[in-house]
């Protein structure tokens, strides 16, 4: 496909906006008469909270309201179905009973006019508690592997016998700590009712969710809620699904006649607002003399919160990255005294292939191959978990291109060999991997008499480009430039639209607005053709549409703004949706692509750093390379966080969250960042939509974090399989 | 946070007046670990005196060669000041390696003195802690203790002093100049902080109502090297795990004058004496260096997460001794 504007780096349409701060985040929302709410959070992890002071707090300056156990309104639990599309991240309402199940989770809500006023009382709010003993700690300070859980489970042929005859074989547990998403912006609600009707503003990367969600919650019909997101300051997954803190201010806002907002602090964003589970993971993999997979097996265990049964799966790209006759994933599922993890980008495959690019790494170094020479001797061309062919697969490109960036040919394998002054270098690689998903999807566009184009889709633009992709289609389809393209997100009453998650939002999305601007095309066109207009009496199939204007075969040419004008119309509408189809059962979808990272270790005075990262990553088409690199160079510096920093501490003696805050809880900083090359190949994968996008957002994380573990491995000696690879790690006490 | 009276002083004795000897009175400066802690609910003062606006925002060199600070001169324009970068680059070193720009655009020098320590249970209004709270205990010594300190430890607490213009000023040495209702008095740097012991609520030698004014450097070693190493998990904007700041003289391959101290290891900022002992006299040779980190870390106290922090201290120790020599040799390379 020739375009001229998709697949052409595109500066985001929303830029100014974000620059001039007209952009509408939630946090920035001031309505008349607005009250604030601050959730009051539990400071023990188990037990039962068995008192609360109130009156004192009721009457600090500026109190108007204390909710708890004892006077929130009578509510529904969401069914939480995604089916259904009204999935909570928590099933479990705020304040529902008085049994303490994680540190932070709330046992009040203070409303006051004020913001400070409301923290000043909530911090007042004397808790009386009985703590229990025997909080569960994280899953990496015990055994414990919990339930079984069918829906994880998988395999083919006969791993356990293939693994027993096979001559060469390891077997190693590696563990994640829990992360938190640490994203800019703070989960945050602004509910307001009016006349009946509940108008929630809220930090969302699913408006349709939220919408229903509420309707369940609150038990109205769902077009008497409106969810508005316009502009987030992104989630990584944490703003998929409706959390409490929405569901209490709502409330609030119902019980008291007045709207009401809270934005969480971010102690309690990272104590309640969700998590990463931590995973800890067995891989056992068998090959024979030449490297060829004979056995891989992956068992997991996961962990939940006790409120909510929240499942990363991890097991499953094993089951399709590699040739391999006999495969078998399984996973357990163990409830810990946390807050509820949720999806965190990429979610389960990134900690699975963590694992199994690590299990690889020690299988090379077993047969004493290269790893990417190993990965290479597996290389599949077909989807062995479903037996169908990839739709269009160029890994092996990726590898070669990012190798011979990297300069792998000059690796020396032997562990501590490649120095320079006082530093060893060290080079590891790893496989990255994101399956392709699509929803189906509605849109509408509009071709307005002012000679503008809008664009409307009830999805959300989570500071990925999607209001971008979206002004990018139309522009190409209409020929209208890009700065007479509107586009409006983030409102549940737009023709319904997908989450943005799972790196599915611009193969949803765009498939759809296509479809829209095709359909008011034709509308221009029957407009065009009517008595008294400039084509009346033609065939408006004979027309074609070109750069904003209807033309016939005589090249008589009509703009659809003077067209418009001269038939007193303000504008012509399109609707259009888009699904998935037969291609479902043809191909498999799947974006590949390869790390490859070099580290620099001092090893007199143990320090590590990540200095240099080549990528190459196939995700189809990239509708807009400058915000789809931009995606990538900020999952590299995100997975060395996962890699090297990253980690909820969770106090093993009574599961509290110690390190709540961006000082403790260490990120990547900026004199962390590597140099980092990222290639995007460019190969419009057309079997999966029109525009042969497969989605950008995680699959650059994926595969980081192992790289980074497996050149630690080479230039230290040291096989750290617990994340992060904190420098203790790799000090000899 | 709690409501609190605020007033701003024009100057010292002003200043001294409006906060009087009241326990519940605090001077504030740039503010940036104050209001952090009482944002958290953890320093609860009733009323905060405003000191920016006093005449204290000087850097001047004295007659006797001694550098004197005012108090309110941020770590930034410290690191950045020419007689600091030219005649203590320690200092400057250690500054830059603190905190962040920003933070650092705030931050003054007095309030750095007057940092407070970063451990988790300190920070937890609802945590048991014997320097917030005395005698409720110790949540750190058997909890998470990556971060804590192994010198100067005690039962009561193990909390590490935070500060990296702390570990410059312990090493090159530095009075403090201190006045309160009773008068203006002057102390030695190294004696302003107290270990914990049993009252490690206590952690400096400041009367009631006194405001530290001004911070005068010692005058520096001649022909000394310098350099300032901090070791911690990522490369910007984290407490040390462990850091050493050294200034070294060297003559004919000897070391003639040696100071030594650490941050991120100890209760309070650290001055190795041992370990000083150690190299005075000694070829500046890593053996020595090695000889004198292992007599800066012999009385080292470990709990369970944080033992690694001996070995790193040392490492540190050997490689900011290995700098400072190089530093001392490029600056007298007839030496």
């Amino acid at each position: 496909m020739d375009t001229q504007v998709i697949g052409h780096r595109t500066p985001r349409v929303d830029g100014e906006n974000k620059l001039t701060g007209r952009a509408d985040y939630t946090t920035d929302w001031y309505v008349e008469d607005m009250l604030h709410g601050y959730p009051v959070p539990a400071s023990i992890a188990h037990g039962t909270l068995e008192a609360l002071d109130i009156e004192p707090v009721l009457a600090m300056p500026g109190v108007v309201a204390v909710y708890h156990h004892g006077n929130f309104p009578r509510l529904y639990r969401s069914p939480s179905s995604q089916a259904h599309q009204d999935q909570v991240s928590e099933v479990r309402l705020p304040f529902e009973d008085e049994r303490i199940h994680y540190d932070g989770q709330y046992v009040a809500m203070v409303v006051a006019e004020r913001y400070e006023q409301a923290r000043a009382a909530a911090q007042a709010l004397q808790a009386r508690y009985r703590q229990d003993d025997g909080a569960r700690p994280g899953l990496l300070y015990t055994r414990e592997d919990g339930r079984p859980l069918e829906s994880e489970g998988g395999s083919r042929g006969d791993p356990e016998s293939a693994y027993e005859r096979a001559p060469v074989k390891i077997d190693h547990v590696y563990g994640i700590a829990p992360e938190s998403h640490m994203q800019m912006e703070m989960h945050a609600t602004l509910a307001q009712w009016r006349d009946g009707r509940l108008i929630v503003h809220e930090s969302s990367q699913g408006v349709i969710y939220q919408q229903k969600a509420m309707a369940r919650i609150f038990d109205l019909p769902e077009e008497q809620v409106e969810v508005i997101s316009h502009y987030i300051g992104s989630g990584f997954g944490n703003k998929l699904f409706m959390w409490p803190h929405a569901v209490a201010v709502a409330a609030a806002a119902r019980e008291l006649g007045r709207p009401v907002k809270a934005v969480l602090p971010r102690q309690q964003d990272m104590e309640s607002g969700g998590n990463r589970p931590a995973s800890r993971q067995r891989l056992r993999l068998a090959a024979d003399e030449q490297g060829r997979l004979q056995s891989m097996r992956h068992d997991s265990t996961t962990e939940t919160s006790f409120v909510h049964p929240y499942v990363d799966s991890v097991g499953s790209p094993t089951l399709s990255l590699y040739a391999c006759d006999n495969a078998a994933i399984s996973q357990h599922l163990l409830e810990v005294n946390h807050g509820t993890p949720c999806p965190m980008r990429a979610p389960g495959e990134v900690s699975g292939i963590y694992a199994l690019e690590c299990a690889m790494d020690e299988l090379a170094i077993a047969l004493d191959m290269d790893p990417l020479e190993l990965r290479r001797r597996n290389y599949n061309h077909e989807d062995p978990a479903k037996g169908l062919p990839w739709s269009s697969k160029h890994l092996d490109t990726c590898y070669d291109s990012a190798a011979r960036r990297f300069g792998w040919e000059r690796r020396d394998s032997a562990v501590g060999s490649m120095t320079e002054g006082d530093e060893i270098l060290g080079w590891g690689m790893a496989t990255s991997s994101w399956f392709a998903g699509r929803q189906p999807c509605m849109a509408r566009v509009e071709l307005r008499a002012d000679g503008t184009v809008l664009a409307a889709c009830g999805t959300q633009d989570i500071g990925t480009g999607t209001y971008t992709v979206v002004a990018q289609t139309v522009a190409e389809l209409t020929g209208v430039p890009l700065d007479r393209v509107e586009v409006r997100l983030g409102e549940s009453s737009l023709p319904a639209g997908p989450l943005s998650g799972g790196s599915m939002a611009t193969a949803t999305t765009l498939p759809a607005v296509a479809a829209a601007v095709r359909a008011a095309i034709d509308e221009l066109k029957e407009v065009a053709t009517d008595e008294d207009a400039p084509f009346t009496g033609a065939d408006p199939d004979g027309l074609t549409f070109r750069d904003g204007a209807l033309v016939d075969a005589q090249g008589k040419r009509v703009t659809f703004d003077e067209l418009l004008t001269g038939q007193k119309l303000g504008s012509v509408n399109g609707d259009g949706q888009a699904a998935p189809g037969d291609e479902q059962q043809q191909y498999s979808f799947r974006s590949f692509g390869a790390h490859f990272v070099e580290v620099r270790w001092d090893p007199a005075i143990t320090r590590l750093r990540v200095s240099r990262v080549v990528s190459s990553i196939d995700i189809g088409r990239a509708v807009n390379p400058a915000t789809a690199r931009n995606q990538v160079e900020g999952a590299i510096v995100m997975g060395m966080g996962m890699g090297l920093f990253e980690k909820l501490d969770y106090d093993p003696r009574d599961a509290r969250l110690i390190n709540n805050n961006y000082s403790d809880y260490i990120v990547t900083s900026h004199a962390d960042m590597p140099d980092i090359d990222v290639e995007l190949l460019d190969n419009p994968d057309y079997a999966f939509n029109e525009f042969g996008a497969r989605g950008v957002g995680e699959i650059g994380l994926t595969g980081i974090a192992p790289a980074i573990a497996n050149a630690v491995y080479h230039a230290t000696g040291k096989r750290i399989r617990e994340l992060p690879i904190t420098i203790d790690k790799l000090l000899d006490i | 946070m709690r409501s609190f009276a605020y007033r701003t002083a024009e100057d010292i004795s002003q200043a001294v007046t409006t906060h009087g000897a009241d326990d519940h009175v605090a001077y504030v400066a740039g503010g940036t670990t104050l209001l952090d802690l009482v944002k958290l609910d953890v320093m609860r003062p009733s009323q905060l005196v405003d000191i920016n606006r006093l005449p204290l925002s000087e850097v001047e060199t004295l007659d006797d060669g001694r550098l004197r600070i005012g108090a309110t001169v941020t770590n930034t324009d410290l690191a950045h000041h020419p007689e600091v970068k030219a005649r203590y680059p320690l200092l400057s070193q250690a500054l830059l390696s603190g905190a962040s720009t920003q933070l650092r655009n705030m931050a003054t020098t007095a309030g750095n003195v007057m940092q407070r320590t970063r451990c988790p249970y300190y920070r937890d209004a609802s945590a048991a802690c014997n320097r917030r709270e005395p005698g409720s205990g110790c949540d750190a010594m058997h909890g998470i203790n990556r971060m804590h300190a192994v010198l100067g430890v005690s039962d009561a607490c193990i909390a590490t002093h935070p500060s990296d213009m702390c570990v410059a000023m312990a090493a090159i040495g530095a009075t403090l100049t201190l006045e309160g209702p009773e008068g203006v008095r002057e102390m030695a740097f190294n004696d302003f902080h107290r270990l914990p012991g049993e009252q490690p609520e206590k952690e400096h030698e400041l009367r009631p109502g006194e405001l530290i004014t001004h911070v005068t450097l010692d005058t520096p070693v001649e022909g000394a090297g310098a350099h300032y190493l901090k070791l911690r998990d990522r490369a910007s904007y984290e407490f040390a795990l462990a850091s050493a700041g050294a200034v070294v003289a060297v003559e004919d391959g000897m070391i003639r004058e040696a100071r030594l101290a650490l941050g991120g290891v100890a209760t309070k900022p650290w001055r190795a004496h041992e370990a000083e002992q150690a190299l005075h006299d000694q070829p500046a040779s890593i053996e020595t260096f090695e000889m004198a980190a292992e007599a800066a870390l012999q009385d080292a106290v470990p709990h369970e997460h944080n033992a690694f922090k001996i070995p790193l201290a040392r490492q540190a120790i050997v490689r900011a001794l290995r700098e400072a020599c190089k530093d001392a040799e490029n600056a007298n390379p007839q030496r």
